[in-house]
């Protein structure tokens, strides 16, 4: 997979982001709305997507050109970096090569686009040929950014992989050096085999795969650093146990068992460390930290009521997870080392964090007024960490939960029942471009890949 | 000689002598008394001649020179048939009355208890199994919403439940389960708050820690999958199983 290696100019971006969230772009409204901007404050680029043409009459050059193009533009909209131009203002004639680009027709209105991708794709020999350009056509002499080629066998999945990486390339490009999430993964928990396993998509919700066969029950899934193996819980014949998953071999390897009941992995950013939660030291759980190989466990929390660890992936130095220690559970923060306890949530009924992929937000699930006979939803809202500010990112109700940020920061995935059952969606930072991704069974507790 | 004409007259001749012979036979001579009237006949037959209590036998019957038939005092027909069902061996009586005379006819049908029903196989004593034991004497305890402390009658229940399980030195495992509302993961964690509870409640009542097992499932095993109070209290339990 090809990916733009993230740049120093994420400095500037963080405080950028900071400013943003402390500065000013918190309003008082009574439903707390946050916009967030999502590309570090600059003005989000306009940009064109004609179709790539076919270039040859194979019968498959259609089908696949189809899918390719589809997926491009629905790549490079969820990125939410991008003011894309309606398709309804092209010109009439699209370039397929860049000796057929006139830059002013694009650049000037109706289109009134920043940068214009084109291409074209053609399939001879069972392989699918592709050649895609991004040109600056604001600019004199509309200058070239990217020009890629890409040839693979010609199959719907590999047009779909196609344009998954061009959107990503643009993405890396445009996006303040931060790559895209077009080839990222999501794993989560389904029951539509029967029972309760892991399963994978592509970040938009393609290619559903089952990936455990226990027959028993399986919990929060979660994938390491480098995508090579998934940690898990689930139930074995006397207790719960932490396993691990082998994306290459396709099975479940050796993982050490422990004493008492094991729930809710989570790797450090560098793939060294698992936190999850054990019963093992006093028949309530309690945060434990292991070797990635689960050797040398050392108990962290004295809680007693303790799920749902996550290192902060900026620094893997904190450690937010769920303490129902004074009743209700509240979200707390540590150090790595179990010290510095924090109280970061202090009333209603509060789960499921996620720290953001810069380490300043913490996404969690909430019911902020609990009690019995308080009907009404489970949110999911965002901390800024540093100032403690809090708003809420979902609004209609229901039961939401489990929010998981993708690689890039800028969405979250989450289950939520708001359409009657389960199901996984996903959505900006922001609030907007909700998504539904599963449809099929009960889907629940979501896991974005780390790129 | 003329034979012929001879033998003519003299076949003639007998003839006409038998004639008078035979009418001299039939003499006009004083009638004689009329015959006595013939005497009746009866018979009178069951078929079968022996039954059980509750069947059925047919008695027939017919006579001759009767005018005056009866079955046991019920006028009836010369000669027929009857279904009787006794219930105790009984003779019937078949009167025949004419002019000549009375008949009787008896008949006999045997009726004998029926068989007594196959002597019934003693059922053994039921013997209460262990986990039928254990299913009456441990019982599943119930909490309050968000709660992981017994009520009073729970408590109860399991300070008897400890003698029995004390007595059999029973293993026991404690299942800690929560109500669909609430996170997964935080519900597996109140399911085994929900088990210690009752595990410290038997260790009070004297069962050795090392006879109890405790373990959550959260809201993975629910009871009931309705969305209301009453299927919600269902889940909130322990349910405890005897390891073997």
């Amino acid at each position: 997979m090809l990916k733009a290696k993230r740049i120093g100019a994420r400095i500037l971006s963080l405080s950028c982001l900071l400013a943003m969230v402390l500065g000013g772009f918190l309003t008082a409204a009574a439903q707390d709305r946050i916009k967030i901007e999502l590309n570090m404050g600059q003005e989000r680029p306009r940009i064109a997507v004609p179709d790539f043409k076919a270039t040859n009459a194979d019968p498959q050059s259609g089908p696949l050109a189809t899918v390719f193009n589809q997926t491009l533009w629905s790549d490079l909209e969820n990125a939410g970096i991008f003011d894309m131009v309606a398709k309804s203002f092209y010109p009439s004639q699209v370039p397929g090569q860049p000796t057929e680009l006139a830059a002013k027709v694009w650049s000037d209105p109706p289109p009134n686009a920043g940068v214009l991708t084109f291409g074209n794709l053609g399939v001879s020999s069972g392989k699918v040929d592709v050649q895609g350009w991004l040109y600056d056509v604001k600019n004199p002499g509309a200058p070239q950014i990217l020009g890629k080629q890409y040839k693979e066998d010609a199959t719907p999945d590999n047009a779909r992989t196609i344009a998954h990486r061009f959107a990503d390339e643009i993405i890396a490009r445009l996006g303040s050096g931060i790559a895209g999430i077009a080839e990222s993964q999501i794993y989560f928990v389904s029951n539509r085999s029967g029972n309760k396993e892991i399963w994978s998509m592509d970040y938009d919700g393609a290619n559903q795969k089952q990936l455990t066969k226990l027959g028993s029950i399986a919990l929060s899934p979660r994938v390491s650093p480098d995508g090579s193996r998934l940690a898990f819980s689930a139930l074995t014949n006397d207790s719960w146990q932490i396993k691990m998953y082998s994306m290459d071999l396709g099975r479940t390897i050796a993982f050490p068992r422990s004493g008492g009941d094991n729930f809710s992995p989570a790797w450090s950013s560098d793939g060294t460390k698992i936190a999850f939660s054990s019963s093992m030291h006093s028949g309530l759980s309690e945060i434990f930290v292991a070797d990635a190989s689960g050797g040398g466990a050392r108990r962290l929390s004295t809680g007693k009521g303790d799920v749902s660890p996550v290192f902060n992936p900026k620094t893997n130095g904190q450690i937010a997870w769920v303490s129902g220690r004074t009743g209700l559970p509240l979200i707390y923060v540590m150090d790595a080392d179990g010290s510095n306890v924090q109280k970061m949530t202090d009333q209603g009924y509060a789960v499921s964090p996620a720290w953001s992929p810069n380490g300043l937000l913490l996404a969690f699930a909430w019911v902020r007024n609990y009690g019995p006979g308080v009907l009404g939803g489970q949110d999911i809202y965002l901390m800024d960490i540093a100032s403690r500010q809090i708003v809420q990112l979902t609004h209609d109700g229901g039961r939401n939960d489990f929010p998981s940020w993708s690689p890039d920061g800028r969405h979250i995935a989450f289950q939520s029942n708001r359409s009657g059952t389960e199901q996984i969606w996903s959505v900006l930072a922001d609030g907007s471009h909700l998504q539904q991704l599963t449809r099929q069974g009960r889907n629940s507790q979501p896991n974005w890949s780390f790129k | 000689m003329n034979n012929s004409k001879s033998i003519r007259i003299f076949v003639l001749g007998v003839l006409f002598l038998l004639m008078v012979a035979s009418g001299c036979k039939k003499k006009e001579t004083p009638p004689p008394p009329p015959p006595p009237p013939k005497a009746p006949t009866a018979t009178l037959s069951a078929n079968p001649a022996s039954i059980q209590r509750g069947q059925s036998a047919t008695l027939t019957w017919s006579t001759d020179a009767a005018t005056d038939v009866a079955l046991d005092g019920n006028k009836v027909d010369a000669s027929g048939s009857q279904t009787v069902s006794p219930t105790e061996t009984t003779t019937y009586h078949l009167t025949a009355k004419g002019a000549g005379g009375t008949q009787e006819a008896t008949a006999q049908v045997s009726v004998a208890a029926p068989p007594p029903p196959p002597a019934a196989t003693p059922t053994p004593a039921p013997q209460v199994t262990d986990d039928q034991l254990f299913a009456q004497m441990v019982q599943d305890v119930y909490f309050d919403f968000d709660k992981a402390e017994l009520r009073p009658d729970g408590q109860q229940a399991l300070a008897q439940a400890a003698q029995i399980i004390k007595q059999k030195g029973w293993k026991v495992q404690i299942e800690g389960n929560a109500d669909e509302r609430g996170s997964t993961e935080f519900n597996l964690s109140l399911g085994e708050h929900r088990a210690d509870s009752a595990k410290q409640v038997l260790i009070q009542n004297g069962v050795s820690a090392d006879s109890l097992k405790t373990i959550s499932y959260g809201k993975e095993k629910p009871q009931c999958t309705e969305s209301n109070e009453a299927c919600w209290q269902k889940n909130r339990r322990d349910h405890f199983t005897l390891l073997h």
